[in-house]
């Protein structure tokens, strides 16, 4: 089943901050694969590392971040003129130079990202057109005029109203949901074997966040594209992902499918996530009156510690005295498919 | 664009006529003018042969009708005959006297104003991409000397140095023996050996101040999410910079030139009185000391047009850089 449709694989990824005030392992250790075609959802509690791990990917961490150690293998695939199968060759990303030629020539190209916060990711003082025709010819062998068309065409993919007059339009004339299609659009004109979807809907309303939900579905089945989506909506992964990896503290600590993930989460974490989200048929057994919400005991430990054992053993309501504050536990396989790093799973 | 522009400058008309108003007050206000006081030492000196001359003037000019005429005058004679009235000081037309030293105010000002911004914007750019460098430092201490330094004091050092370890005398514009001569090509040259040292003078002042502008928007435009996303499309680096941040860190730039021209204009003058440059300046400011008035008045028209002129080039330019002047949006992100 992996081989040939394993896009990405991320092995013990670790990425710090050397602050003065210490060390943020906000990546410590993370293992991820994402396979062709498919999207994996990445979920976790705000500052766990989902964004980081993605910039890492991109080779785009901010100084003073670096990547401390681990692989991130990207297996491209090579189309040679005349070949009928296309040839596959592995690439450590995380070996490549962050600025070289070799890196930018996959970033925005073969990889490419939604960021969070979309309002602010097209500068106001340029059309929209001049920044999206300006990855299609940095990427392409096309004219600017080719280019415009190209851009043209994935505005009306992304089914934003009169696409060729919005090219000329600046940043604040589109609404809100409008500039989000835009940036899509921008991510996608390139058709990338990977999107980087980072919290992409959170400053829409419901409404269009599920258009935009159902596009992206729908553009990633016609260019067979594999998405990474982040989020801490739990709701948003039940509609999006295929696989799911919870992130706890830098550390993935279960990974698992979408329907596992929601019918039998193993990692104490994970049961917890689930419990913190509201559901209706609690407001509806409730008559009416507000559900309380379960939120997860303790706080998020201040990011520069360093604790022994698992990392999230303080605010465990099944620890395990004298092993989980101790020894930092392996990752198993509970089932194919389905690992935990877990105390409470691991075989003796 | 062309309909903001139209605009633009016939809100600058009465801009101007006020200018204008203020200039003449002003140049009211001081009691006794030239004119009385050189007729008195006249009449005590017992010289009559001068006074028909002199009531020529006043009946010219109108100094003996009420001010608002007086005005009225004043402002048609500049506006329809370029005739900015007589220097009592100079014996001379104002315009004269103006037109023969305007070229190098101008010249400087304008030359000060391109080197100010040929070494603040990169020298901005590159402290904010290295903030807390050695360079960064070495940089803002060398702005904040430039800052306090007065030019004038500037001008004074270079000028000691120059003479006392080089031997060479710095100060106006051209050598001795090319004072009087007409325009040649050597000329033009000695020119040139002579006219970069009021222009970098000048200069430094304002290119302290604005490696700090530059600097200090640099930094804001570079935590902007845009220029992860530009960065995230593959651009190298230096496409990144010019294309994103700078694009909007050029705004208080084009700013500047509202102020500095007039600033050139007018705040250089104590520089130029000191390494006695042939320039506007120093005459218009001794104008002012001897209360001759037309010329004086001239000096505070001219000053003022140019803000109003400085600012209009600043607006137009600012709205050709950033679409949200344009149209006339400034919530932008
Ligand atoms: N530029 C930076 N400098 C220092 N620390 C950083 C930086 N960026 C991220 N971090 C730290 O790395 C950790 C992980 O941050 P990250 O942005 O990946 O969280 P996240 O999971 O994306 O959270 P959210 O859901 O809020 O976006 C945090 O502890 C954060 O403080
Ligand atoms: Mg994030």
């Amino acid at each position: 089943m992996l081989g040939n449709s394993v896009l990405v694989e991320i092995k013990n990824l670790r990425t710090y901050f050397h602050l003065p005030e210490g060390t943020v392992r906000a990546v410590d250790g993370v293992d991820l694969t994402v396979r062709r075609g498919h999207t994996l959802g990445v979920v976790g509690e705000s500052g766990c590392g989902k964004s980081v791990t993605a910039l890492s990917l991109l080779r785009l961490v901010p100084s003073p971040g670096r990547i401390e150690g681990g692989e991130i293998l990207f297996y491209r695939t090579v189309e040679e003129a005349g070949a009928s199968s296309a040839l596959t060759d592995v690439i450590d990303l995380a070996k490549l130079e962050p600025n070289g030629r070799e890196m930018r020539s996959i970033r925005g190209n073969q990889i490419s990202m939604v960021f969070q916060e979309p309002m602010s990711a097209l500068i106001p003082v340029r059309t929209v057109g001049s920044q999206i025709t300006e990855v299609i010819t940095l990427h392409q062998k096309v004219s600017e005029a080719e280019a415009r068309e190209i851009a043209a065409d994935m505005l009306a993919r992304v089914r934003l109203p009169k696409p060729r007059q919005a090219l000329d339009d600046y940043p604040f004339q589109l609404s809100g949901g409008m500039r989000q299609r835009a940036v899509i659009a921008m991510a996608l004109c390139c058709r990338p074997k990977l999107l980087i979807a980072d919290e992409p809907t959170t400053a829409l309303d419901v409404t269009t966040e599920a258009q935009i939900l159902d596009l992206m579905r729908e553009l990633q089945k016609e260019f067979g594209m594999a998405i990474m989506y982040i989020t801490h909506n739990l709701g948003v992964i039940a509609e999006m992902a295929e696989m799911v990896a919870v992130m706890y503290l830098g550390k993935v600590v279960e990974l698992t499918d979408v329907r596992t993930l929601f019918m039998s989460p193993l990692h104490p974490y994970t049961r917890a996530l689930l419990k913190s989200i509201p559901q209706l048929t609690d407001a509806v057994t409730r008559g009416g009156k507000k559900p309380r919400l379960q939120t997860i005991e303790g706080m998020v430990p201040d990011p520069y510690s360093v604790l022994p054992g698992c990392t999230f053993h303080p605010r465990c309501p099944e620890r395990i005295p004298d092993v989980c504050d101790r020894v930092e536990p392996g990752v198993s396989e509970v089932a194919p498919g389905h690992s935990v790093k877990c105390h409470l799973y691991s075989s003796p | 664009m062309a309909s903001y522009i139209v605009k633009r400058i016939i809100r600058m008309i009465p801009q101007v006529f006020l200018i204008s108003i203020l200039a003449f007050i002003i140049i009211q206000l001081p009691p006794g003018d030239y004119l009385t006081e050189h007729l008195n030492r006249l009449r005590q000196s017992g010289r009559q042969q001068d006074e028909v001359e002199i009531r020529r003037w006043v009946q010219m000019y109108g100094l003996d009708r009420p001010m608002y005429e007086q005005y009225l005058k004043w402002i048609t004679n500049i506006v329809f005959r370029l005739d900015f009235g007589y220097t009592f000081q100079w014996n001379k037309s104002v315009r004269e006297v103006i037109a023969s030293r305007m070229g190098y105010t101008l010249a400087i000002a304008l030359f000060s104003a391109v080197f100010t911004w040929v070494v603040a914007l990169p020298i901005g750019i590159f402290v904010a991409v290295k903030q807390y460098s050695i360079a960064d430092y070495f940089f803002t201490l060398l702005g904040f000397i430039g800052l306090a330094v007065p030019g004038f004091l500037l001008a004074m050092v270079v000028m000691y140095v120059s003479y006392t370890q080089f031997g060479v005398k710095v100060g106006g514009l051209f050598s001795v023996e090319y004072q009087l001569q007409p325009w040649s090509w050597a000329k033009f040259v000695d020119l040139l050996g002579h006219i970069w040292i009021p222009i970098v003078i000048l200069g430094i002042n304002g290119t302290a101040g604005l490696i700090r502008t530059m600097r200090a928007t640099m930094l804001d435009e570079l935590r902007k999410q845009y220029v992860l996303v530009a960065r995230a499309k593959g651009l190298s680096e230096l496409k990144v910079l010019l294309r994103y941040p700078v694009r909007i860190a050029i705004n208080p730039f084009i700013s500047t030139i509202g102020w500095l021209l007039p600033w050139f204009f007018s705040g250089g003058t104590v520089v130029e009185i000191v390494l006695n440059l042939p320039t506007a300046g120093p005459a218009l400011w001794r104008a002012l000391m001897g209360q001759d008035m037309y010329l004086a008045g001239s000096y505070i028209l001219i000053s003022g047009t140019l803000v109003a002129i400085g600012s209009l080039i600043s607006d137009i330019l600012l709205a050709v850089v950033d679409p949200r002047v344009r149209f006339g949006s400034l919530e932008g992100q």
